[in-house]
């Protein structure tokens, strides 16, 4: 049997590597990349939570399946940010997208 | 050691790698690649844990349309001066950050007490499927809405106006 705290870990360290991606690339493609490891660490911890405490219930498989779509619908409109972003200004690097910094 | 066990710490690695590729790598198409591989290893992280389903719908959407998109938007963007840097200048203080956090993670996880019991299969597809379409109707219909409205937002924020024609 595969103990529940295994699982979790795998997870965890799957959301600080998509963390760290976030705050250190500066292409947002790749911040938009690293977003989705965070998504899918939470999914795994849905999906663990639900097949160890729950399996009668079965409400976090239902909470993934809506956290994908969610995903999804973030995928495509990031790109059509990332697109009209690059079309504006040339430059895909979030760094250099600072207009409305102080 | 049992099979599941061992398919589970073998995918486990694998996803853990491909997601250090996926921040580390030099090239936007290799993270994309990388990132390629961890969700289908994530897919099998869900068979493992009774979830068949959700690891076919994490193939077909994310294995499938999501990758396709990223790689549209890589293609999309390449500029002739590739390679560039791909790293902020700050990224020791979020290497510093992330460690942080998972600090913190950690110390939950060895400071609780989990259940000892033995994970269950969760009710076949059929349940699912219901549960869906009763219990969880309203969040659907908003679920439906929002990708309606997250499409047509994607098509006017990416067309190209009047002037630019």
């Amino acid at each position: 049997m595969i103990p529940l705290e295994a699982v979790l870990a795998v997870s965890a360290a799957l959301f600080c590597i998509g963390l760290y991606g976030v705050l250190a690339r500066r292409n947002a493609v790749l911040v938009l990349m690293s977003i989705e490891l965070m998504l899918n660490a939470v999914n795994v911890n849905l999906i663990a939570f639900t097949a160890y405490l729950a399996p009668a219930r079965n409400i976090g498989q239902i909470i993934a399946i809506f956290v994908i779509t969610v995903a999804a619908a973030e995928a495509g409109l990031a790109l059509a940010i990332i697109l009209r972003l690059y079309r504006n200004r040339g430059t895909v690097n979030v760094d250099e997208v600072d207009l409305m910094k102080w | 050691m049992t099979p599941l066990q061992l398919l589970f710490y073998v995918v486990s690695v694998i996803m853990l790698a491909a997601a250090v590729g996926v921040v580390v790598a030099r090239s936007v198409i290799y993270s994309a690649v990388f990132l390629l591989v961890a969700l289908l290893a994530a897919a099998g992280l869900f068979v493992v844990l009774f979830a068949p389903f959700l690891a076919i719908v994490q193939v077909l959407l994310y294995g499938g349309a999501v990758i396709i998109v990223l790689f549209f938007a890589v293609m999309l963007t390449r500029r002739p001066d590739d390679p560039q840097k791909l790293d902020n200048p700050q990224w020791p203080l979020a290497v510093v950050a992330a460690v942080l956090v998972f600090g913190a993670f950690a110390s939950i996880l060895l400071g609780a007490r989990w259940v000892t019991k033995a994970p269950g299969p969760a009710p076949d597809l059929a349940a699912l499927g219901d549960s869906l379409f009763t219990q969880w109707a309203v969040p659907f219909e908003i679920a439906s809405l929002l990708l309606l409205v997250a499409l047509m937002g994607a098509i006017i924020i990416a067309r190209p106006g009047e002037k630019e024609e």
